[in-house]
């Protein structure tokens, strides 16, 4: 069952498209479920399919194609790091080292605690402010240092 | 006080120093809050496209117009934008769209972003004019899924927009409607393939469809659509107020106007640079503050990874436009120069770059889906110390077998660094080959992949 919030969000998405195409707003509603619950569950996306009137397999099709849609669960903050060109030729790698000695984990684990999901990303589209990293989908951080990620874990507490 | 952790901060230019810069489609830059409604019309913005509806212009002598200003796709491909607007159907019974493709994703690649976060009134103007002179009624703007701040920019300007009278149901008393819609991608490069991105805007996975038929007859929702790069439309305003000549005058021939160059990698300042087509590469180096750690300069790839990489020797006395990065071996493409210093290894580079190609693959044709990953498979054999000198061979063999083999150009885009690569720099692959270690010594390089 979709929440009464994301029902509202979900139903502004739809208004961009003509009515007979309703499922076209699959990419939204899978982003506006997966921000509510953290992951993409196949019952989260029966949930979008069902109101979108499409079928299952189609907004699972949607969901698994897409890297940002998470289909297991990654922990309260998941930190996508770009690790593509121009960030490795600033360094991103000495950031990921950072971050898997500080966090415990490696890539595409979760920290024990349930906290923290590291994920390698692919471009981001910001390379100027590299290296950068996304927390939960959303909030860029860029040109970052060691002691920048430090201080950006203890935020996240 | 706690310093910020974000440097990021929503409106607000990251980049101050303007010096050597010529800007039009980031021109709200000078002002305090470059992003809103009264710092674009204090510019003369949307004064255009109230002009062009009050007075019901000519949808020919507009297109004649953006012919003139010499303007070509700013998303890579360099296709005249007003030859593109011809192939339109003038008369078509039944909805026609308009499409700006925001989704930025080739490494390198981060102009659009500003346009978006520092001037999104002149983006939508843009894509006003043009669904006025293209008969389109919707349009959508589909952005790249992880710039999310600038997403909610754009879409907050679309609001501001509607409410001051400049989109939506009969424009200025006129009988021209336009609804634009702020839509987003969510991590899949390929959808910056403008079909990708067509069936992503229909809620579907983002795999290219066969061409043709085109966009121009069949689109979104398998009607009429247009699909311009974000600059390309964000342009179109600044020709429509002061001339497709003065627009024109600003670059060089075959290539009008400016540019955005994306400076990403080993320079002192990286990020946007609007500059006049034509501008000599040294003196762009010189604006991003130059090559970092008082390094020299080995190689740049010009115009994002599917643009042939070069060394240095060829790009110093090159210029920053279509011909001039052409006649030096390479091309244009989007503007993404990624700067690589003398302790760059070559090989490594080109490992991270092939993964990314096999990573982002739609995995729809065979030669692509399989050859991108033999390609990355091959490279991290000569990367850990186990290539074989016919490996170079193998490499250049799989990658002409990608390219022009698939259905869209991501093919080709995924050949070009390793033919480009090998190419110029085949004594560093023969030494790592050889030796089982890379010829630049660089504790930077280690690239942390835990790909199988």
């Amino acid at each position: 069952m979709l929440s009464p919030e994301a029902i509202a969000k979900i139903d502004y998405e739809i208004t961009k498209y003509p009515t007979e195409q309703r499922q076209a707003a699959v990419m939204s509603a899978l982003r506006i479920v997966q921000t509510e619950r953290g992951w993409l569950s196949k019952e989260s996306i029966s949930d979008v399919a069902q109101y979108l009137r499409m079928p299952d397999i189609a907004a699972m099709e949607v969901a698994s194609f897409y890297n940002m849609y998470d289909l297991a669960p990654v922990g309260k903050y998941k930190i996508s790091i770009c690790t593509n060109i121009s960030c490795m030729l600033r360094d991103s790698d000495v950031i990921v080292n950072h971050l898997k000695t500080k966090l415990g984990v490696g890539f595409n684990e979760v920290t024990a605690d349930g906290k923290f999901c590291l994920k390698e990303g692919e471009c981001m589209g910001a390379c100027g402010g590299a290296p950068l990293l996304i927390v939960n989908n959303h909030t860029m951080h860029e040109f970052l240092t060691p002691a920048k990620v430090d201080m950006l874990l203890e935020e996240l507490k | 006080m706690t310093t910020p952790v974000n440097s990021y901060e929503a409106g607000k230019p990251v980049t101050t120093d303007l010096a050597g810069q010529t800007l039009l489609c980031l021109r709200t830059l000078t002002e305090e809050n470059p992003a809103s409604l009264e710092s674009y019309i204090k510019l003369g913005g949307y004064s255009s496209l109230k002009r062009i509806v009050t007075e019901k212009s000519k949808a020919t002598d507009i297109i004649t117009a953006v012919k003139s200003s010499g303007l070509r796709g700013r998303g890579g491909a360099g296709f005249p934008t007003g030859l593109k607007w011809s192939f339109m159907p003038r008369y078509f019974d039944g909805v026609k769209y308009l499409v700006c493709n925001s989704d930025e994703g080739e490494p390198g690649t981060f102009k659009d972003r500003d346009i978006l976060r520092y001037n999104p009134h002149q983006l939508i103007e843009g894509m006003a004019i043009a669904a006025y002179t293209l008969g389109a009624r919707v349009g959508y703007n589909y952005i790249h899924g992880e710039i999310w701040q600038d997403y909610d920019i754009f879409e907050a300007a679309l609001h501001e927009a509607k409410a001051a009278g400049y989109l939506g149901e009969n424009l200025f008393g006129t009988n021209f409607s336009f609804d634009l819609y702020a839509v987003h991608g969510y991590g899949a490069y390929i959808c910056g393939e403008e079909t990708a991105l067509i069936e992503s805007i229909e809620g579907k996975k983002g795999q290219p469809r066969f061409k043709p038929p085109f966009p121009a007859s069949y689109g979104v929702f398998g009607k009429p659509t247009n699909v311009n790069n974000t600059e390309s439309y964000a342009s179109i305003p600044w020709i429509m107020q002061h001339g497709a000549e003065a627009f024109a005058a600003n670059g060089v021939p075959n290539s009008g106007g400016t540019k955005l160059f994306s400076v990403s990698g080993h320079v002192e300042k990286p990020g946007n640079y609007e500059v006049k087509m034509g501008m000599p590469f040294k003196e762009l180096l010189e604006l991003s503050g130059g090559i970092w750690k008082g390094r020299k300069l080995k190689a740049v790839i010009p115009g994002g990874p599917s643009t042939a990489v070069m060394p240095a020797s060829a790009i110093m006395g090159a210029t920053m436009d279509y011909d001039g990065l052409s006649k030096a071996g390479s091309s244009l493409g989007a503007g993404s120069m990624i700067v690589m210093d003398d302790s760059t290894c070559m090989v490594k580079t080109l490992q991270r770059l092939s993964y990314f190609f096999y990573e982002e693959s739609c995995g729809q044709c065979t030669p692509c889906r399989e050859g991108t990953g033999w390609v990355y498979r091959v490279i991290t054999r000569i990367v850990n110390g186990q290539g074989k000198m016919e490996d170079l061979d193998l490499l250049t063999s799989v990658s002409n077998n990608i390219s022009g083999r698939t259905i869209c150009a991501l093919g080709e885009a995924a050949a070009t660094p390793v033919l480009s690569f090998i190419k110029h720099f085949r004594p560093e692959f023969e030494y790592y080959i050889q030796h089982g270690k890379s010829m630049v010594e660089s504790k930077t390089q280690d690239t942390n992949m835990e790909h199988q």
